[in-house]
């Protein structure tokens, strides 16, 4: 088991109108996070097809983060209350592919939330780094 | 599809990105991966030299795609989809690395490593970035403004006097807002409604402006240019046809309820228009309140209605419009200063809040002008107390920045109506505008008491003789570093200014952001104050966040000339980045159908297959996510965009997928 000084990689999918702009905020106002958070913008969270994110796993990701305007807040009017629905879906998915829970994550983040994004970042990254790198093989062998 | 020839150009951005970024590493990088056949960096990709590195590098390296790695797409995408088009590059062939905001600027570590995998990612997506056809679609000349105070009246004149029709909805009986609640404003102490009432008058009788009073705004559909709107009229049960104003239906009429316009200080008739000057003069019978809802009998308004104009059959009517913008001017509540039990409010006597001092020194208010106390005697010491919620981390952490200079102003008013003693309680006196910090000289001079300190408690518990059949007002002079108790007969409390308590469904309706604070988000804090996310949709005035007059007339000014550049130019553009349904694939199981929240699926019964309306689709991608048999493409996020872009996030990590 490796772990320790592991830097896991972590993919997010942020929304345009609210997550994606929430980072930016924190940028804009130069709030420091880990940069182990690689983004991936997409308009809507409700875009997000679940292979997507085993899609991340497969290619090596130790995490997945999927960032999104909060309940009632959807740019698109409801687009995240069905990624809610599809989220529940994956989260069992990964626990039958032997991927550790702590390695997902699903976040709302406003626009004006720049500070919620880094600190978010903050403890996906040691939530993650925790775990040690993405072994799900052998969690599925010991399974 | 031809041979990508991408073209990868890294910005220095000054040293916002070469700083913590090392480029010469990163175009080395880039230059390498597949499809690049030219990896160039530039200090200001953005500026005119950068643009023209871009746009001769396409023509000279006949490119076919470009990457830019800089600032968020949210920042430039706009500027460097132009920059390719000018050189005949499909805009939809542009890819965005964010290396600033989301890389550069955020990071200790790791910014060129991660700078890497982003334009790694970038430049996948763009090897399979397809060219799109953007639409044009007229646009609809006219303008829908919510709300009409100061802001929304200033708009609608600014917009109809250039000939383009405007309707103003107010869901009050009359226009006029907060402004016209107060008596006076600082700090040239003009009087509110004498500088008000004449842009009024011209908003009521502008023949462009088509007044919608006692309405409310019901329901948005659309798009930017063609917005389709749905505004509920509530019935006045006076016909505005018919009424001549007179007002004698208020002088016969003999119910009473406390006056809304006087924040309850006064009664107002069963049947009022809240103010004499009130626009359009014609009156309301309030349901609530009138004795013939209730019981079937009274009449008297229209026993002595001259005109015959009361209309008891009047009905809710739902009105349709179309328009090409929309103005939020929705302003906001004064904060309910009663959870802040320590100071009184609704529990003692001669605790008032601003906007009803405000009230009382109307010379139309609840007393004529006059300043007194619930016993009729003047006051003969007051204590004004300022950031009450406002810069407090329990309530509103932001400050509401007319406080200072109005609380400057009551001084100068009780000054003028009484001899009572002023005692103004402040943490910090803010007087940032144009004229003053002359003000508050003005008043130092007039002899007003500064004691700076927040306060702890207004109190009836007298503890002296001084202090008897008295308020105290309990602090600390933080300048003296002792507490100090005053006593005084009236206590004005400046609440915080917070946003509509319906905010949230307005931010619904028109599918706004709204900030921490609880105010509509404009677009870019700086450069772009008055457009919000939603395209054709600006917001002005205090529904933005706390401001004055004058900073509200000039940002309602600012709505009304983005409005008006857009209506005025005849055509917009749509969005090509929509989704389209494939008819070979599609199985006719109709998931995607429930799914589009903007109903732009239809199923076409005799193919068996779903279809999607380009103009009604936002492309938001859910139906596109949902469909089992991968039927539906997201133009400019296909699955293959998206699924290339992480195998760039990730191609330098190495993938676990190792089977024992």
């Amino acid at each position: 088991m490796v772990s320790g000084n592991h830097e896991p990689t972590i993919i997010g999918f942020l929304c345009n109108w609210c997550a994606y702009q929430g980072a930016d905020l924190a940028g804009t106002s130069r709030m420091q996070y880990p940069a182990n958070v690689r983004p991936v913008r997409v308009m809507c969270t409700g875009r997000i097809d679940p292979t997507f994110i085993l899609k991340a796993f497969a290619e090596g990701a130790d995490g997945v983060l999927v960032g999104g305007c909060h309940p009632g807040d959807c740019h698109y009017l409801e687009g995240n209350y069905k990624t809610i629905r599809r989220i529940t879906m994956v989260r069992r998915m990964l626990e039958q592919f032997g991927i550790e829970p702590e390695r997902f994550r699903l976040e709302w983040v406003s626009a004006s939330e720049g500070a919620r994004w880094a600190k978010i970042c903050k403890e996906m990254t040691e939530q993650v780094k925790a775990l040690g790198p993405l072994q799900w093989w052998e969690n599925v062998r010991e399974a | 599809m031809e041979e990508p020839r991408i073209g990868v150009f890294i910005c220095h951005c000054g040293t916002n990105i070469a700083g913590t970024v090392d480029i010469d590493e990163v175009r080395e990088f880039a230059s390498g991966l597949s499809g690049v056949v030219a990896a160039l960096d530039y200090k200001f990709t953005c500026s005119e030299p950068g643009q023209l590195q871009i746009k001769e590098t396409v023509e000279k390296e006949r490119l076919n795609r470009v990457v830019v790695a800089a600032c968020s797409p949210r920042m430039h995408e706009i500027t460097f989809r132009k920059a390719v088009a000018e050189v005949g590059l499909n805009p939809y062939l542009l890819q965005i690395a964010n290396i600033r905001e989301q890389c550069s600027w955020v990071h200790k570590d790791g910014n060129t490593e991660k700078a890497k995998a982003l334009i790694h990612a970038a430049v996948q997506r763009a090897n399979l970035l397809e060219a799109l056809e953007r639409r044009e679609v007229p646009v609809t000349p006219s303008v829908l403004i919510i709300g009409a105070g100061i802001a929304g009246i200033q708009a609608a004149l600014n917009i109809a006097d250039s000939n383009h029709k405007v309707y103003l909805v107010e869901r009050e009986p009359s226009i006029g807002g907060r402004m016209i609640q107060l008596d006076k404003t600082f700090p040239t102490l003009d009087c509110s409604s004498c500088i008000l009432t004449p842009k009024m008058a011209a908003v009521g009788s502008h023949p462009n402006i088509e007044l919608m009073t006692y309405s409310e705004l019901e329901e948005v559909s659309g798009y930017i240019g063609n917005f389709k709107v749905k505004v509920k009229k509530k019935p006045r049960y006076i016909d505005a046809e018919l009424c001549n104003g007179c007002g004698i239906c208020i002088e016969k009429c003999p119910w009473k309820a406390d006056s809304e316009f006087d924040m309850g200080l006064g009664k107002r008739k069963a049947v009022y228009t809240p103010f004499p000057q009130a626009v359009p003069n014609v009156p309301v019978i309030d349901r609530e309140t009138c004795v013939y809802f209730e019981k079937g009998t009274c009449k008297a308004c229209e026993k002595f209605c001259p005109t015959g104009a009361i209309a008891w059959d009047q009905e809710e009517e739902t009105v349709e419009l179309e328009v090409g913008a929309i103005i939020v001017a929705t302003g906001y509540d004064l904060f309910d200063p009663s959870p802040l039990t320590q100071y009184g409010y609704g529990r003692l006597d001669n605790v008032l809040t601003s906007l009803e001092f405000e009230r009382m020194c109307s010379a139309t208010g609840p007393t004529g002008g006059e300043l007194v106390l619930k016993d009729g005697s003047p006051p003969q010491s007051v204590a004004i107390i300022h950031c009450v919620a406002s810069r407090d981390k329990n309530y509103c952490e932001y400050c509401s920045r007319v406080c200072c200079m109005y609380a400057l102003k009551y001084s100068h008013l009780i000054g003028e109506k009484t001899d009572a003693d002023v005692y103004q309680l402040y943490i910090d006196m803010r007087c940032y505008g144009k004229g003053f910090e002359e003000f508050y000289q003005r008043l130092s001079d007039e002899g007003v008491n500064f004691i700076r300190g927040k306060v702890a408690q207004v109190t009836d518990q007298a503890v002296s003789d001084e202090e008897k059949g008295k308020l105290v007002v309990v602090t600390e002079d933080t300048l003296l570093g002792r507490m100090v108790r005053i006593p005084a007969d009236m206590v004005i409390l400046c609440p915080a200014m917070v946003p509509r308590a319906d905010a949230d469904e307005m931010a619904k309706r028109l599918l706004l952001s709204r900030g921490a604070d609880g105010f509509f988000l404009e677009k870019h804090p700086k450069l772009e104050p008055v457009a919000t996310v939603t395209d054709g949709v600006f917001v002005v005035g205090c529904a933005q966040g706390p401001k004055d007059v004058p900073d509200t007339v000039a940002q309602a000014s600012a709505g009304a000339a983005e409005a008006l550049s857009l209506i005025d130019r005849g055509k917009v553009e749509i969005e090509a980045a929509t989704a389209v349904v494939d008819e070979e694939l599609c199985s006719g199981c109709k998931v995607c159908l429930a799914l589009c929240p903007y109903n732009a699926i239809t199923f076409d019964e005799e193919k068996t297959v779903a279809e999607i309306s380009d103009i009604l689709c936002k492309g938001c991608g859910v139906c596109v996510a949902a469909c089992p048999a991968a039927a539906i493409t997201g133009r400019h996020f296909t699955d293959k965009q998206i699924v290339a872009e992480i195998e760039g996030l990730l191609a330098d990590v190495k993938p676990p997928l190792v089977a024992v």
